[in-house]
């Protein structure tokens, strides 16, 4: 039952083009606009690197993420706007499993945008210190990211159980990835504030992890702290959205 | 009789924006939060080697932010005109008004109130965060008066794609574009200091000649003032025929 599931959720999402297009043609946009227009940012005394291209190749893996909270939460509210959620209630499925079953959209989708990103960076000629081992992680770890974030679409969509509130969460995760080392490295924020911010916004340091791969090569303990992040958004987000599927199958 | 028309479409978009804070909040919040990132972030940048503008860079950015506040506000407002032909309302104002062109005219005058709101929030927080003001009054105005004509440009644009569309699923085509052309101008550094292909694009974007005078108002040294002016003239003239067009497709669609 759990994989019909995830094979379902995956055909819907390879069927839907106006799902994957954005997905890879925002944060790629994004990327060559910003790589062009803050290449100056490279000559700031303590700049990491001398390609801003390889720095802001980070920053579409945490956008396809985001991406990934829509698609995973969009879905799940058409399913609940649909009654197909209430069919699924009527199936010995574990709810922990059918969560499971709804994210396989999101990983296929986050395995694309990583291969995507990564290709499209390294062909523009960004750097990857780590080599092909460091592609492999970095592909891991932004699908890693990319289902942590899916779990929170899901629990926004069990919780409204409408579409468009799921929507109205991009520009609120939106800032939370602006708010971050997202265009200067942490040391170069200057900004009190905005340096306070960033420091305890978790996107630094998931950004800090692809980055220690494509710039310094191998660096554990930022690896280890991205991958530890992500899979404490994950064991939240699935906690938060099996408590509001158990309170969603009981409204219904 | 045009104009009782326009300030009663005007005066009902007015007031669904105001009173629906869904409506509301992005159009303030978007902006506020691109100037906070911008500004609070990136001033590093104004560090860089090269970067010699005087105003520092919370000016640098606030007239970026000012302009992209200007084209949204005129995108939220088509946003608005396709939500009204979804629910059927303005195959009514269709009906009920003499001289069509007044509906379009009071979309304008909505999204030019809407703007208002948002750039007086907007200066008021650039102010208090400790924005450098070099430029005099006039200059001030010169300023004010290129997003204006933004704001003008960008309305008809979008009223244009809603009235063909006619539904809120036109949003993307309406928005895109606006925000391609913005961020293809030298948002984080001056003309100068891009390379590449973003320098040879944004040398070709109207934009810049808007963004770089607009920088040249604040900061008390004008520059590309011709220029800036003739495009941001041109622009919503273009655009209005352009919505034109979308208004008789909505006529002759019923």
């Amino acid at each position: 039952m759990i994989v019909q599931l995830a094979r379902r959720s995956v055909l819907r999402t390879l069927r839907q083009p106006a799902q994957i297009v954005p997905a890879l043609v925002f944060p790629l946009f994004l990327l060559a606009v910003n790589s062009g227009g803050l290449k100056d940012a490279t000559n700031l005394p303590g700049f990491p690197t001398d390609s801003y291209l390889t720095f802001a190749l980070a920053v579409p893996f945490m956008q396809g993420a985001l991406f990934s909270v829509m698609n995973a939460g969009t879905d799940l509210a058409r399913d609940i706007e649909t009654g197909f959620l209430n069919r699924l209630a009527l199936t010995p499925l574990h709810g922990a499993a059918l969560l499971s079953g709804l994210l396989a959209g999101a990983v296929v989708l986050g395995l694309v945008q990583a291969v995507t990103y990564l290709g499209v960076g390294l062909i523009a000629g960004a750097d990857l210190a780590a080599g092909i081992g460091g592609a492999l992680v970095i592909v891991a770890l932004a699908v890693s990211i990319t289902v942590a974030f899916g779990t929170i679409g899901l629990y926004a969509a069990l919780r409204t159980g409408s579409g468009e509130a799921v929507q109205g969460l991009f520009p609120l995760f939106f800032v939370v990835l602006f708010l971050s080392s997202m265009a200067l490295p942490l040391e170069l924020l200057q900004t009190d504030w905005f340096h306070a911010v960033a420091s305890v916004n978790p996107v630094t340091y998931l950004l800090g992890a692809f980055r220690s791969l494509l710039i310094e090569g191998w660096n554990v303990p930022d690896l280890a702290l991205g991958f530890g992040i992500a899979a404490a958004i994950l064991a939240i987000g699935m906690t938060a959205a099996s408590a509001a599927l158990k309170t969603r199958l009981v409204r219904t | 009789m045009t104009r009782k028309i326009a300030l009663a479409v005007a005066w009902r978009s007015i007031h669904n924006f105001l009173t629906n804070p869904a409506f509301l909040a992005p159009g303030i919040l978007f902006p506020l939060f691109f100037f906070t990132a911008f500004a609070g972030g990136l001033s590093a940048i104004a560090s860089a080697p090269g970067f010699d503008f005087d105003g520092g860079y919370t000016a640098f950015q606030f007239v970026f932010v000012l302009l992209q506040s200007a084209a949204f506000g005129g995108v939220f407002t088509g946003f608005g005109i396709a939500r009204d032909f979804e629910t059927g309302f303005a195959r009514r104002y269709l009906l009920a008004a003499s001289n069509r062109g007044g509906i379009v005219a009071g979309y304008a005058i909505a999204a030019l109130v809407r703007a208002l709101i948002t750039w007086a929030i907007l200066t008021a927080v650039a102010l208090v965060a400790g924005m450098e003001v070099g430029g005099n009054g006039v200059e001030l105005f010169g300023l004010y008066g290129l997003a204006i004509l933004v704001n003008l440009a960008a309305t008809f644009w979008a009223a244009g794609v809603a009235m063909r569309v006619r539904s809120i699923q036109g949003g993307p085509l309406m928005q895109f574009p606006a925000f391609l052309i913005l961020f293809l101008a030298p948002v984080y550094v001056p003309l100068e200091l891009l390379s590449g292909w973003i320098h040879a694009v944004a040398s070709v974007n109207p934009v810049t000649a808007l963004l770089e005078s607009g920088r040249g108002f604040i900061s008390g040294d004008p520059t590309l003032v011709a220029a800036a002016f003739a495009i941001a003239a041109v622009l919503p003239v273009l655009f209005a025929f352009w919505a034109r067009g979308g208004l008789r497709r909505a006529e002759a669609a019923g």
